[in-house]
Order: C-alpha cells, then sequence, then structure tokens
C-alpha cells in the first residue's frame, strides 16, 4: 500500500494506463480492482472460499461419515488415513471439522445478517427521523454499555431448556445463539450507518427528490440506503468474525451447541480434556477458526481500501 | 470541570438504572419457579402460600425495586461494615443469598476478586506496555519492514481467541516443553525463593497468552492515532523551528496521540473481567470469572445475578471515566 494519490482525472488516465481504450468502467469493477490491489484481502477471500466450500462439499467426498464411531482406531495422532487423527470414539476429525464448519459458518452468516438488519434499520431511523435521532442514540448506548458475553451466558442458560423442547435441539440452540450473537453485536453498525445517512441527507440529490415528490420510503430505500452500502458491507465482515468468535467462545465455556451437534467450538471444548494424549483435536479446529476469522477481517480491510473513494481513484 | 463530570454523571445513572431492570427482567421472565426444588408433598395451597410470602406474585415494578434495594444499598453498607468492623443501623438486613452456598453472595465475590484483578490486571498493564510502543514505532515508519510485520502480527493476534492461543500455549509449553504448569494455584503463598520462582512460572503462561490478546488491538489504535497526528499542522511547525526530532515526537505528536489512547484503556477495563471468563476456564483460575461459569452451570440466580450487575456497573463507571479522561485531556470536549 502506498500514500492515496488524489487523481482528479483519473478516469482516463487509468484508462489509457491500462491500455483498454475508452472503456465503460462500472462501480464495481472499481471496486475489484482495488480490493485486487490488496493482497491480504485477496488471500484472505481464498482461504474463506476454500474453508466454506470444504466445508459444504467435503463431507460428501470424505470415506468417513462424522458420527461413525470406530473405537478400535480411537485417539490416533496424525496419519494419512486420518489428518486430524480421531477423537476419544474414534470419529474422523477432519470429517467432524467440515460439519463443524457448516454449523460455525451458518451461525456466523445468519447472525451477521441479522445484526447487520438491525444496525441498519436503526442507524437509517436515527440519521433520516430526527424525532428519533435521540431516543435511539440512547437506546445504542445502553447496549454498548451491558456486559454482553455474561448475558449472553445468562439468557442461554435460562432459555435454552424451553427453546429445546419447543424446536428441537438443534433448531432451538441454533435460533437463540443466532439471536443473542445478532442483538449484542449491531451497535456498531448503527452509529456508522447514522453518521452516514446524516452527511448523504443534506446533499442536493436527496433534496431533488425531495422536491419532486419522491414518497419518504422511496427517498430511504432508492437515495438514501445504496449509498451506506460501504460501510454496511465493512460492518458485515467484521461482524462475522465477532460472530464466529462468540459462537466458539460460548461453545468453549460449554454453553453453545450440544455435542453431538458439532461446531469448531464445540470440537475445541470437548478436545480440551485430551490435550496430553491428541493434540491435534485442539490444533486442529483452533486452526480453523483462526484462518476463518483472520481471512474475514482482512476481506473487511480490503473492502474498506476498496470501497474508499478517495484511494480507488487511483 | 465539575459541570461537565456532573453533566456525565447524570447521564450514566439512568443508563444504571436500565441495565439493572434488564438484567432482572431477564432472569425474572426465565421459566423456572422459585419452590420447585421443595419435596412434591407440599400441598398446592401450602405451596401457594409460600409462593406468596416469598413475593412471587408481587407486581414486577415492585420486585425490581426490592432487588436493586438490596443490591445497591444493603450489599454496599454490608461491605463496609465487614471492612472496618463496625455495625451501621441495626444490622438487620436482608442479603443476597447464593443458592449453591447458602452464604451471602457478595462474601464469595470478594474472596474470589484478588485472583482476577491480579492477573488480568497484570496482563492488561504488560498488554498496554507492548502496544504503546509498538504502536508508535509502526506509525513513525509507516510502511517500514517493522510497521509491515506489525500490521500482520496484530492482525493475527486480534482475530485469533484467546481459548485457542491458550490451549496452544499449553500444548507446547507445558505439555511438551514442561517449563511451566498448565493451570494456576491460588494457593501458593510466596514464602521464600522458590515459591517466588513457581509463583512467577505458574503466571507466565496466563498474563502471556492474555497481554498479546490486549496488545494486538490496542497497537493498531495507538498506530492509527499517531498517524492521524504525524500529518497535522503542527507537528510541521515543530519541525520547522527547528526541534529535535525525539523531542517533536515524544512532546508534541505522543502527547496528542495518547489521549484517545487513554480514553480506549480506560474503556477496558471493565473488560478485564469479561475476558476472564475465557482465560480462568482456560488455565483453571478461580477467579470471578470462574464463578460466573460455575454458578451459571449450577443454576445458582442469585450470584450470577449480582455478577452480571457487577460487571455492568463497572462497565458504566469506566466509560464515566473514560468519559472524564477525555475531557480533563482533551478541552476540547468539554464544551459540546
Amino acid at each position: 500500500m502506498t500514500e492515496p494519490k488524489l487523481n482528479g482525472s483519473s478516469e482516463g488516465v487509468a484508462a489509457t494506463a491500462s491500455g483498454a481504450g475508452p472503456k465503460h468502467r462500472s462501480l464495481r469493477g472499481d471496486v475489484w480492482r482495488q480490493f485486487r490491489r490488496h493482497k491480504g484481502a485477496l488471500v484472505g477471500l481464498c482461504v474463506f472460499v476454500f474453508v466454506t466450500v470444504s466445508s459444504f462439499i467435503g463431507p460428501h467426498l470424505m470415506p468417513y461419515d462424522a458420527v461413525e464411531i470406530d473405537v478400535k482406531m480411537r485417539n490416533l495422532g496424525p496419519s494419512w488415513s486420518h489428518p486430524l487423527g480421531t477423537d476419544n470414539l474414534g470419529r474422523d476429525m477432519v470429517a467432524r471439522s467440515m460439519v463443524g464448519g457448516q454449523i460455525s459458518l451458518l451461525v456466523a452468516i445468519t447472525a451477521m445478517a441479522l445484526s447487520v438488519f438491525l444496525g441498519t434499520s436503526i442507524g437509517v431511523m436515527a440519521g433520516f427521523f430526527r424525532r428519533l435521532d435521540g431516543v435511539l442514540m440512547r437506546f445504542t448506548d445502553l447496549f454498548l454499555a451491558l456486559p454482553v458475553l455474561p448475558l449472553l451466558l445468562v439468557i442461554i442458560m435460562l432459555f435454552r431448556d424451553s427453546l429445546r423442547s419447543a424446536f428441537g435441539p438443534e433448531q432451538g440452540i441454533f435460533m437463540l445463539i443466532v439471536f443473542i450473537i445478532g442483538v449484542t453485536s449491531w451497535m456498531q453498525t448503527a452509529r456508522v450507518v447514522r453518521g452516514e445517512v446524516l452527511s448523504i441527507k443534506q446533499q442536493e440529490f436527496v433534496a431533488a427528490a425531495h422536491s419532486i415528490g419522491t414518497r419518504r420510503r422511496n427517498v430511504i430505500f432508492r437515495h438514501i440506503l445504496p449509498n451506506c452500502l460501504s460501510p454496511v458491507m465493512v460492518a458485515a465482515a467484521l461482524g462475522m468474525a465477532v460472530a464466529i468468535i462468540t459462537e466458539s467462545a460460548l461453545s468453549f465455556l460449554g454453553l453453545g451447541f450440544p455435542s453431538d451437534f458439532p461446531t469448531w467450538g464445540r470440537l475445541l471444548y470437548d478436545g480440551k480434556d485430551f490435550i496430553n494424549l491428541t493434540p491435534m483435536r485442539v490444533v486442529g479446529p483452533g486452526l480453523l477458526i483462526s484462518l476463518t476469522v483472520i481471512s474475514v477481517n482482512f476481506i473487511g480491510d480490503g473492502l474498506r481500501d476498496a470501497l474508499d473513494p478517495k484511494l480507488r481513484s487511483r | 470541570m465539575l459541570w461537565f463530570i456532573g453533566r456525565r454523571t447524570a447521564i450514566a445513572l439512568p443508563t444504571l438504572v436500565a441495565i439493572s431492570f434488564i438484567i432482572f427482567a431477564i432472569l425474572d421472565l426465565a421459566p423456572g419457579d422459585p419452590t420447585s426444588h421443595l419435596p412434591l408433598t407440599i400441598p398446592a395451597e401450602v405451596r401457594e402460600q409460600i409462593r406468596e410470602t416469598m413475593g412471587v406474585n408481587d407486581p414486577f415494578l415492585v420486585k425490581w425495586f426490592l432487588w436493586v434495594k438490596q443490591v445497591m444499598i444493603h450489599e454496599p453498607i454490608s461491605l463496609i461494615e465487614q471492612l472496618f468492623n463496625i455495625q451501621i443501623g441495626s444490622g438487620d438486613r436482608t442479603r443476597v443469598i447464593s443458592w449453591q452456598s447458602r452464604g451471602p453472595v457478595v462474601d464469595t465475590i470478594a474472596e474470589r476478586l484478588p485472583q482476577t484483578t491480579w492477573v488480568m490486571g497484570l496482563a492488561f498493564v504488560f498488554g498496554i506496555l507492548i502496544a504503546v510502543p509498538v504502536g508508535v514505532i509502526s506509525a513513525y515508519k509507516q510502511y517500514s519492514v517493522f510497521d509491515q510485520i506489525g500490521t500482520f502480527v496484530s492482525m493475527v493476534g486480534y482475530s485469533v481467541p484467546t481459548f485457542f492461543t491458550g490451549l496452544l500455549a499449553i500444548v507446547i509449553f507445558s505439555v511438551k516443553l514442561g517449563w511451566f504448569p498448565s493451570y494456576y494455584d491460588t494457593t501458593l503463598e510466596v514464602t521464600d525463593w522458590s515459591s517466588f520462582v513457581a509463583q512467577i512460572k505458574q503466571i507466565v503462561l496466563p498474563v502471556g497468552v492474555l497481554s498479546m490478546f490486549n496488545a494486538a488491538a490496542l497497537s493498531r489504535f495507538t498506530r492509527s492515532s499517531m498517524l492521524d497526528n504525524l500529518s497535522e499542522d503542527y507537528v510541521r511547525t515543530a519541525r520547522s523551528k527547528g526541534l529535535k526530532e525525539k523531542r517533536v515526537l515524544v512532546r508534541h505528536v505522543l502527547r496528542n496521540s495518547l489521549i484517545p489512547v487513554v480514553t480506549l484503556i480506560a474503556m477496558q477495563v471493565p473488560g478485564i473481567f469479561a475476558g476472564a471468563l475465557i482465560t480462568e476456564q482456560i488455565f483453571r483460575i478461580n477467579g470471578i470469572g470462574h464463578l460466573l461459569i460455575s454458578s451459571i452451570h449450577g443454576g445458582d440466580i442469585p450470584m450470577v445475578q449480582t455478577l452480571s450487575f457487577l460487571i455492568a456497573a463497572l462497565t458504566v463507571a469506566f466509560n464515566l471515566v473514560a468519559d472524564v479522561v477525555y475531557g480533563i485531556l482533551d478541552p476540547r470536549i468539554r464544551y459540546d
């Protein structure tokens, strides 16, 4: 990365420099071009796609099943047939990590979507309707002051059983974890979006839209929201990293998913009692969590650079 | 200045009340019956009477008010009584009683608090001592090799969760190499040289892991704050006056850049206790975090309520401290 060079007539200069002639450049193409310059982000994207694809497709290609118990093969170290070894019931750790990855990633994506949705709606409302601003921002401050992890643990302790009986052990816990991660992580998004909306609202095109009689709903959805896209996307990437870590932290404390329903954090938690015997049981899932979070954070970094028009105009 | 502090406190108090409301509401709305542990042979009408005397059927607001009175007024007074060995008033106050230990909740918390503050506080201080110099150097030598490595290491540092680095450190340093113990022994008393060495040894792993994690985010923050200030006009003025580079850096840039850093540090103090939840679980330290987890597993609601309220109150208090510190350090903030 070099200093951002503000170049007024970048359109023509860059086009001739790439030798493409006066070709039309779309916003998406520009963003992608800038994104590719960020090596970390590109590597992160590759790693993330690899982890996601292998989690969802891998189990169909594996010779072992994630729940298949083979007691004769228990507590094995890494070998060619079991690259991450086996657990205390002889289940292959690669297969389990893949299945665990599905759940971890699903939780992360859904929780992120919920948190971005909440953050964006609250941010837009606070920024657009002046009357709601004070109330909503106090509300956001209140949520920021809440101790998130202890409260999550308390909520899980209290509502786990009733949700489990209402929606079944898997859906119940899934909904609960997604819900609480989403509900406790929207605050930063809301603040950033509010700031963005406040500045967009002052611009001429919004006044123009108002003056030709566009309804308020359309002003928000057609004019203001698309212009808030970049902070929302960055918040989404970072929110996903937070969601993965929170989910695995909950599982690590024994308050996440049940052990027959593995996630990366749960695998780590189950593996930590066998740390002397088969350290790969800890290292494998731990590396997967770390790699995924690092790659998502790098993607977020790259997105921030790529969506920043000051940097992109080079 | 006093007016500024007073105004900030006035904003913080309603937040505290709202938080106590939320914590109480979550626990009160939760399914469960306080008489469920009593024998099933108790007739239904007697059970109803017990519930009545326990105040289960009182209106929600009454129950909340009584709880707040207990936690915010009775418990602090009892604590002061114990500390100074005096009696205030009749001494006839209802205390918050743990369902597990059958003793006052606050006594157990007071027993567990020193371990947490010692280990976590040490990690916090070391984190700051690492982060600030690293941030300053990487900002001053932006895009140098040091900066590139620093950026990468801190990105990895705050992406990798402590429950993984902690376990990894245990695998490497206590299982494979056998240098340090894998758990923290709170009964160890430092009396002579060998017990002092043992104390140092057992504290290396938790403090090392946690301070690295704390340092990662803070060093990034210091770096960006330094960068903001390095490009300011006053830096150029200072240089053109012919000041020595070291003086420009330390007296002008660093002093201004540390303002947001100090605020962030103040805001992160309550995070010590939230971080303790996981670290204490890894290294088996019997502090506050360990207490909270075990009371959650044991369904000890009064303990959980008090602990989460304590952490929330600390969060609010240190947000206030951060605000006030910012106001003291940066006079522009006071007149918003």
